[in-house]
């Protein structure tokens, strides 16, 4: 017998990375947004790597600051290192990465979710979900609590029918030894929703004071440290390096010796693991000709010994493991203080969500994060914001909120997602993205601030920054176009300095900025300097102008896919009544239910004569046309 | 699917001694049975070939002797049931047949509808159903190869390799871009990225330079036929047209006057451009002007110089040697039959290594060596040109073009020291433009080689 406890607009079953974006959007958004944890002190918990951003990651922990996220925030308050990856290469693929003190992240952010207006967080398990006229409607928890709500997030992570693996040894549980949720599965199965097996891994931990330093490299954080949120001026903070070493032959020995006690080679059937972040039983045999693996010392935060050994995850017993350990430069006398495991759960097939992640079946049940077979607490970010987003925009009544692939990773990913599935954990990649260059970790504000402020997630004092920002950086190119720039002694000081070919006409700022050798700062000092424009702002001229050409065949790309996004598919269209359509096709369409052609045209199985076959079908209502 | 059944003409008209009329649809077979005396088609085996007589239905008159392929879907061309009529070739008996089928139940094939079907019933891929336009359209034996090697995928076969290629090279651009910190692939340097790309161009350009060719073979050598009045080019004309049995096509929307004839000169179609004009005026230059003429000069692929041997090199001689300068010509010497005035070794100094031949058409003489030279200059001397993978496609070859101009994009961005994961964007272009001629632009290959390629952790 359940009781009645309450109703709210929105709940979010989980509290991680996923769960409190979801949940601190939809409360910051106006809704009444209940948010329950198997667990209070694990909110925003990381169980895996203490870091957060890199390649792709972190440009979508950009993004969702833009939208008015918080994870950008909370990451500058709470890291210990931060570097900016990929500053030798072009601007589109260069990304922040931090590392993480995970403890304090976790503390800070359930401090932020129990001070935020209109959230109220809980300790519960849930159970069920409550499902009338197939409308999802609530949750009910062990305790038999009811919960009611116009709609429900589920961020479940790796909690569903969670299953550590670490040699012979198995048992249910979630990540790090939480309570696993084990009826939960069976219940949306029941609701008729498909469900996937995934494992991830983690590494074993370390104490830092049984570490020989001086066998490793020291990998320092930046001298002057960027950060993630538009909004963060300064946090200087004493940064912690992390430390490389390597794996060698005689690693390679112990794990090829036992991989018979691997949990994940012993020969069950198990769950799909992903491929970019492999077990080192994985990289041994898939890679036997590798001499050695890097390994990376990542401390866990500033007040713990704990080391997270990053390279080696694995699912051997803990005998082994201490052997494997032991074998690498520097971590001969490392003592292990958490053993690494590999983990399996459930996923939702993600194919059966629409791209506001609401999922098709069941109208008012949303799913984001890793329950949609992603990996990654950026990952899981990204997808949170936008369901909470879409949630509260639901039962408020008002239009959807989907970013296309070329507004963000965030769009690259749920498209990914819900339109051509995964069978493995998803991570983002920038080579996910065809419009990479326009998907800068520099512009994420200039592509995103303006939906954030609309939904009512940026502060009207951030909104009008951005546009001030907005117009410094044209008035700026305006006014390079203007200003000439003849071949000065100080200008061919500066050129020969930059390396640049000198000068031998009169130019305009703007072409000569053009040149690869040549920043804004260089063109600064040719140029009356202006006072207004701070370095963000200059960073952002320099690319505009440098990328120019690139950028504009880009955004040429982009307007004949949004062509094709503009093409919507009606919403009851019947595709059995489509003659032409290859069986392939006829089933994968009804099964993914794009919104667009240019969605259909994304989804795996669907050639371009069924394109083509849809389009007519669609444009005049009549297939006797299409093979005639 | 199609419930229509449709037939058209699918060899040339006009052209060879056997002629094919094709049906394709669920009733070929039954509408074929209505016209057709001998055996029951109805009742025959699958892939079965039948002799028998075509009839006119209405009138029981005999149109043609025949025989009848049938062939029952699914194993056929188009995956439907396909019926083909073998008949005499020529133009009578052949338009007959087919006026006979569409009076009793097909429709009018449109233009490579059959290939349309095979592709929607998903049996062929895209760069497969283009080819076989193509098939439909090869007006040579050699046009003919060609496309049936495409078939073959030996294009294909070619494309899928420069992909794999810049795939490679994309991977390991991106590889260093997502795993920044992996240090046991080199970084890709400029100079990595720039003979990768230089290699690729080369091959693209050589495919272009073949697709040239394929062209030729499918529309024909445009020829031209110049020189003074009364040196034989009307006897040229002919000899050619009667020595290779001649197609004559009026080219619709255009006037009466540009007709163009096909002749097969060893395997190499030419189209003999403004013939009529030399037929009615001796004289295109003479005609249509000098400066229209250098333009026509200029489109022809291949240009037949006359001189006349009895006469001494002219002032307009000389002329048109300079005309033709640069371009494909071979300069005929004819009238050798008559009394030598021509100083042949100031004729072969202006040639400059052009080919030469001496003809009397009068005497049918020479023709043999023209002939020759005529197929050297095109398969430059060799006619065994088997080993070659052309292009006959004009959207393969405009994709390739695309190709050809992505990869150019990328070689200037390395040439201004672009950052390498810029350029690399126009390789992933040229990448998808030589996908698209093989139909095949999924973009998850190139996660999938990024993962098979390199043993990636961080």
């Amino acid at each position: 017998m359940t009781y009645n406890a309450g109703h709210y607009d929105v709940i979010v079953v989980g509290a991680g990375h996923a769960g409190v974006e979801a949940g601190v959007a939809a409360a910051r958004m106006g809704a009444k947004t209940l948010m329950l944890t198997l667990n209070l002190d694990m909110i925003a918990f990381m169980p895996c790597n203490p870091s957060i951003g890199g390649p792709a990651k972190g440009i979508v922990v950009r993004e969702v600051d833009a939208l008015g996220g918080i994870m950008g925030k909370m990451i500058d308050q709470t890291y210990i290192q931060m570097r900016m990856l990929n500053t030798g290469k072009g601007p589109a693929v260069q990304a922040l990465r931090a590392q993480a003190d995970k403890a304090l992240y976790s503390s800070e952010m359930k401090k932020l979710i129990e001070n935020e207006k209109n959230l109220t967080v809980r300790q519960a398990m849930v159970e069920e979900i409550i499902v009338e006229d197939g409308v999802c409607k609530g949750v009910i928890t062990e305790s038999h609590a009811a919960y009611y709500a116009d709609a429900v997030i589920l961020t479940t992570g790796t909690y569903m029918r969670g299953k550590v693996l670490m040699g012979d040894l198995e048992y249910e549980s979630g990540p790090n030894n939480q309570r696993p949720s084990l009826k939960l599965s069976s219940n949306l199965e029941a609701l008729g929703l498909e469900l996937v097996r995934f494992k991830t891994g983690t590494p074993p931990r370390v104490n830092h004071h049984t570490i020989d330093y001086s066998k490793t490299e020291i990998q320092p954080g930046d001298e002057n440290p960027k950060y993630f949120s538009y909004e963060t001026k300064e946090n200087l903070v004493e940064q912690v390096p992390c430390w490389l070493t390597y794996t060698n032959e005689f690693t390679h020995q112990v794990i090829n010796d036992n991989l018979g006690l691997s949990a994940m080679y012993s020969g069950a059937k198990r769950g799909t693991g992903p491929r970019y972040c492999p077990s080192i039983e994985d990289k041994i045999v898939r890679f036997n000709d590798k001499p050695r693996h890097q390994v990376f010392l990542e401390p866990e935060g500033r007040n713990t010994e704990e080391v997270y050994v990053q390279g080696l995850s694995t699912s051997l017993p803990e005998a082994i493991q201490h052997q494997i350990v032991r074998s690498v430069p520097g971590l001969e006398n490392a003592e292990i203080m958490r053993p690494g495991y590999a983990i399996e759960y459930d996923a939702v097939v993600p194919t059966q969500l629409w791209p506001t992640l609401e999922t098709k079946t069941i109208p008012g049940l949303f799913t984001a994060g890793q329950i949609n077979g992603t990996s990654g607490y950026e990952e899981a970010a990204g997808q949170g914001i936008m369901a909470g987003i879409n949630a509260v925009r639901k039962v408020f009544g008002k239009e959807s909120v989907i970013l296309d692939r070329s507004q963000g990773y965030i769009g690259v990913m749920i498209d990914d997602l819900v339109t051509k599935g995964t069978n493995e954990p998803y991570r983002l990649l920038t080579s996910r993205a065809e419009y990479r260059l326009l998907l800068r970790h520099d512009n994420a504000d200039l592509r995103l601030t303006d939906i954030g402020y609309e939904i009512g997630l940026i502060s009207e004092e951030r909104y009008q920054n951005f546009l001030n920002k907005k117009r410094f950086i044209e008035e700026e190119k305006a006014r390079l176009k203007t200003v000439t720039i003849k071949p000065t002694e100080t200008v061919l000081q500066i050129m020969s300095e930059a390396g640049a070919s000198p000068l031998k006409e009169p130019t305009k700022a703007y072409d000569l900025l053009k040149r690869p050798e040549l920043e804004y700062e260089d063109i600064e000092g040719m140029i009356e300097p202006n006072p207004e424009i701070n370095d963000e702002i200059k960073d952002q001229v320099g690319i505009q102008v440098k990328y120019e050409g690139y950028i504009k065949k880009a955004i040429e790309q982009v307007g004949r896919m949004l062509k094709m996004e503009d093409k919507k598919i009606p919403e009851n269209i019947d595709y059995d009544a489509i003659s032409g359509l290859a069986t392939e096709a006829r089933q994968k369409l009804k099964r993914i239910q794009p919104l667009s052609i240019g969605q259909a045209s994304r989804v795996s199985g669907v050639n371009p004569a069924d394109i083509s076959i849809l389009l007519v079908y669609i444009e005049q209502g009549h297939i006797a046309r299409v093979a005639n | 699917m199609e419930t229509e059944t449709i037939t058209a003409i699918s060899t040339p008209i006009g052209e060879g001694a056997i002629a094919i009329v094709r049906l394709s649809g669920k009733e070929a077979v039954q509408i074929t049975a209505k016209v057709f005396k001998g055996k029951d088609l109805l009742n025959v085996d699958s892939h079965t070939i039948n002799y028998g007589k075509i009839i006119n239905p209405e009138t029981n008159e005999l149109v043609d002797e025949v025989m009848v392929s049938i062939m029952r879907a699914p194993k056929t061309f188009t995956r439907e049931d396909v019926v083909e009529i073998n008949c005499h070739g020529g133009m009578v008996a052949v338009n007959r047949i087919l006026d006979i089928l569409l009076s009793n139940g097909a429709r009018l094939a449109e233009p490579g509808e059959f290939t349309k079907r095979a592709f929607l019933n998903g049996r062929i891929d895209l760069s497969q159903a283009e080819a076989v336009m193509d098939l439909i359209r090869a007006k040579t034996d050699k046009a003919m190869n060609v496309a049936l090697k495409q078939m073959d995928g030996r294009l294909s076969g070619l494309i899928q390799r420069l992909r794999q290629d810049l795939l490679e090279t994309v991977a390991h651009v991106e590889v260093n871009i997502d795993y920044p910190e992996y240090d046991d692939v080199e970084e890709m340097s400029h100079e990595m990225m720039r003979t990768k790309s230089k290699e690729v161009h080369a091959e693209i350009e050589n495919l272009l330079q073949v697709a040239k060719q394929g062209k030729i073979l499918r529309e024909g050598l445009g020829t031209a036929i110049i020189g003074r009045p009364n040196v034989g080019k009307s006897s040229l004309m002919n000899t050619l047209v009667q020595e290779n049995k001649a197609i004559v096509t009026e080219i619709p929307g255009t006037t009466r006057d540009i007709i163009e004839e096909y002749v097969n000169v060893r395997g190499v179609p030419l189209r003999l451009i403004d013939t009529a004009g030399i037929r009615e005026t001796e004289d295109i230059v003479e005609r249509i002007g000098v400066e229209r003429s250098r333009q026509v000069l200029k489109e022809s692929d291949l240009i037949l110089f006359v001189l006349n041997y009895n006469e001494e090199l002219s002032e307009e001689d000389i002329h048109l040697f300079e005309a033709v300068k640069g371009l494909e010509y071979i300069v005929i010497v004819n009238k050798t039959d008559l009394e030598k005035k021509l100083d042949l070794e100031k004729v072969r100094e202006f040639a400059n290594g052009r080919p030469m031949v001496t003809t009397s058409l009068l005497q049918e003489e020479g023709i043999d060596e023209l002939e020759k030279a005529i197929a050297n200059t095109f398969f430059s001397g060799e006619i065994d040109t088997g080993d070659m993978t052309y292009v006959s496609n004009v959207r393969h070859i405009q994709l390739l073009n695309q190709a050809k101009k992505a990869l150019e994009d990328a070689m200037e961005g390395i040439e201004l020291g672009m950052p390498l994961d810029i350029v690399q964007i126009d390789v992933t272009r040229t990448w998808e433009f030589l996908g698209e001629i093989i139909g095949d632009t999924a973009s998850d290959s190139l996660i999938d080689q990024l993962f098979s390629q390199f043993c990636l952790g961080k």
